[in-house]
């Protein structure tokens, strides 16, 4: 059992499944295709990110150390929010990006999204978490690999 | 309700406490906790009041943009200077679609470009002309000066516009740009501060000739990723002046930083304002080397892969112009391709070819002889975003090439370098 803590920018609890991408994701790479297909989950769809390409991230954890890509990456986020298809958490290592940042604080606002979000746990945090990993995640930004 | 962390003024908490009703509220509460994340001490005036938003296709997907943008004209709000868009998606006149194409585009993916356009001119879009990514050109008119206060999102204009105009701009994402723009304020922190345009990586040119743009960009987006390079020995090939020439080299460098890695800000010594000011000082103590020579500039373009599915095939379809071409590319690209024509005996190219610029550019560019010249090679000229063309699963089928470094992380279009772009559209095989 390991301990990681990070800051909290979006709070809540959660416990069950991660994925991880160790390279940075690509936003709209990732998600425009079950977002515009009206998917019920997202299937994350970015063949440059072979971590994450064709794993369901709807309703779980995903590690991650930035996201990257196009400036639409926020409202991206905010769509994905807003169909209900989004990961339970974003668990960034490094510290938020301005379009990650953008995309939760979009969700938060006008969709009173109830993602979780917490960054800046380490790189450390990135290099032991492993897909398929239990995890569970505190309102105080304690994350712990069961 | 939303307790800010930064220092907000009565004018700014009045708005935020919904004073000015609940969507002005929205929308401050929006800008101040994406600057509460980044520990911004207040927020500052947007003094460059043109915005330029990011969203310019009406895609379905989008359907929580167009709700707000429903919200804001109900609530009456406009950007006071009105703004510019990045390009429209189609143009079946200059690149043709197939039926199915079309389907496609019509229905699932830009099947809301009417309506949305509707509501963009109820919040202050400049005009019919103002859809480009480079709206900095002098024929579009939104050139922020030096010191400016933006609120932008396009990664190559926001990228153009710290580096080569000196103004400030953060990298927002697509929304923050139209929020910053109506409330004429955002955030400051990171590139809006002096700290935060300093340069942490030194990157010292060492190449034999003038380095390819799009190359050169490329190598260093993907070393320094969002970091500000301080770039030296470049001035040998460009010089210490921002001729046309070379803000158009600076253009398609820059694009190539922020879509390859997430450089917002670059300083090229002797040349670009702020590196011409303040020279070495701009660097911080303990600053990263990254040097770049001929063999570094061929691992780094040996590296891009071929995606399309018949590798060995020769491409069938050129895109020209991501980020849009300058009038000074326009014209330089015509002369180049009438050469390469006469070079290989042809009159006309045997790939589909299209050069992509500003409405505004176009118009200018019709008014010279060279416009006509430029389709009796058989190229045509268009206005669109490539890479919305791109986002169409189907048009994966085309063995589309470019010399945009942006278009080809974007999709799966196949780099050349300009030169063999001239061979490759001539159908001459290039290896």
């Amino acid at each position: 059992m390991k301990q990681f803590k990070g800051r909290v920018l979006a709070s809540g609890n959660y416990k069950g499944k991660v994925v991880v991408s160790r390279q940075g994701v690509n936003t709209l790479a990732t998600f425009q295709k079950s977002a515009l297909m009206n998917k019920k989950e997202v299937i994350a769809s970015d063949q440059n990110n072979s971590d994450i390409f064709g794993k369901n991230i709807t309703g779980v954890a995903l590690a991650l150390p930035m996201t990257i890509g196009s400036t639409t990456g926020g409202m991206v986020l905010q769509v994905i929010c807003s169909m209900k298809i989004n990961p339970a958490c974003l668990l960034f290592s490094a510290p938020i990006d301005s379009l990650a940042a953008a995309g939760v604080v979009l969700a938060k606002v006008w969709e009173n999204s109830d993602i979780i979000v917490i960054d800046k746990l380490g790189e450390e945090f990135l290099k032991t978490i492993n897909t398929d990993d239990e995890i569970e995640v505190k309102e105080d930004g304690i994350v712990t690999i069961l | 309700m939303y307790e800010p962390k930064m220092a907000l003024d009565k004018e700014q908490l009045d708005i935020l406490n919904g004073k000015q009703g609940p969507t002005k509220a929205k929308i401050m509460e929006t800008l101040v906790r994406y600057g509460d994340i980044f520990d911004a001490k207040r927020l500052v005036k947007v003094t460059h009041g043109q915005g330029h938003l990011v969203t310019s296709f009406g895609i379905p997907l989008l359907k929580p943009v167009y709700k707000i943008m429903d919200e804001i004209i109900a609530a009456d709000l406009k950007v006071k200077d009105g703004f510019s868009m990045d390009p429209r998606p189609l143009d079946y006149e200059n690149v043709k679609c197939s039926l199915l194409e079309k389907l496609v585009f019509n229905l699932i993916l830009y099947g809301k470009q009417e309506d949305y356009e509707n509501q963009l001119e109820k919040i202050g879009l400049t005009g019919k002309n103002k859809f480009t990514c480079a709206c900095y050109f002098k024929e579009v008119g939104n050139i922020p000066k030096e010191g400016d206060i933006l609120s932008w999102a396009e990664s190559s204009a926001v990228n153009y516009a710290n580096s080569v105009l000196g103004a400030r701009c953060n990298r927002n994402s697509g929304m923050i740009d139209i929020f910053g723009s109506l409330l004429g304020y955002v955030p400051e922190f990171g590139l809006l501060t002096d700290e935060g345009r300093k340069a942490t990586y030194k990157v010292i040119i060492k190449t034999s000739k003038k380095p390819e743009a799009q190359i050169l960009g490329s190598a260093i987006g993907m070393k320094v990723m969002e970091e500000v390079p301080y770039i030296v020995g470049l001035d040998k090939y460009l010089g210490t002046e921002l001729t046309d020439d070379v803000c158009s080299y600076l253009k398609d460098f820059g694009a190539a930083t922020a879509s390859n890695g997430a450089v917002g800000l670059y300083h090229v010594e002797n040349l670009t304002p702020e590196a011409k000011h303040l020279k070495e000082k701009l660097l911080v103590k303990d600053y990263k080397e990254y040097v770049i020579d001929d063999e570094e500039l061929e691992r780094v373009y040996k590296s891009y892969p071929i995606m399309w599915k018949n590798k060995d095939k020769k491409g069938n379809m050129a895109f020209i112009g991501c980020p849009h071409l300058s009038l000074t590319q326009l014209n330089s690209w015509t002369d180049r391709i009438i050469n390469a024509l006469k070079e290989n005996n042809l009159k006309k190219v045997k790939a589909r070819t299209i050069l992509c610029t500003a409405p505004d550019v176009k118009e200018e560019f019709m008014k010279t002889d060279n416009y006509q010249k430029l389709l009796n090679t058989g190229a045509k000229l268009t206005c669109i975003c490539p890479l919305m063309y791109t986002n169409n699963p189907l048009t994966k089928s085309h063995r589309i090439m470019t010399s945009s470094n942006k278009l080809r992380t974007y999709s799966i279009a196949r780099y050349y370098k300009d030169e063999e772009l001239l061979q490759a559209i001539c159908g001459k095989e290039v290896k």
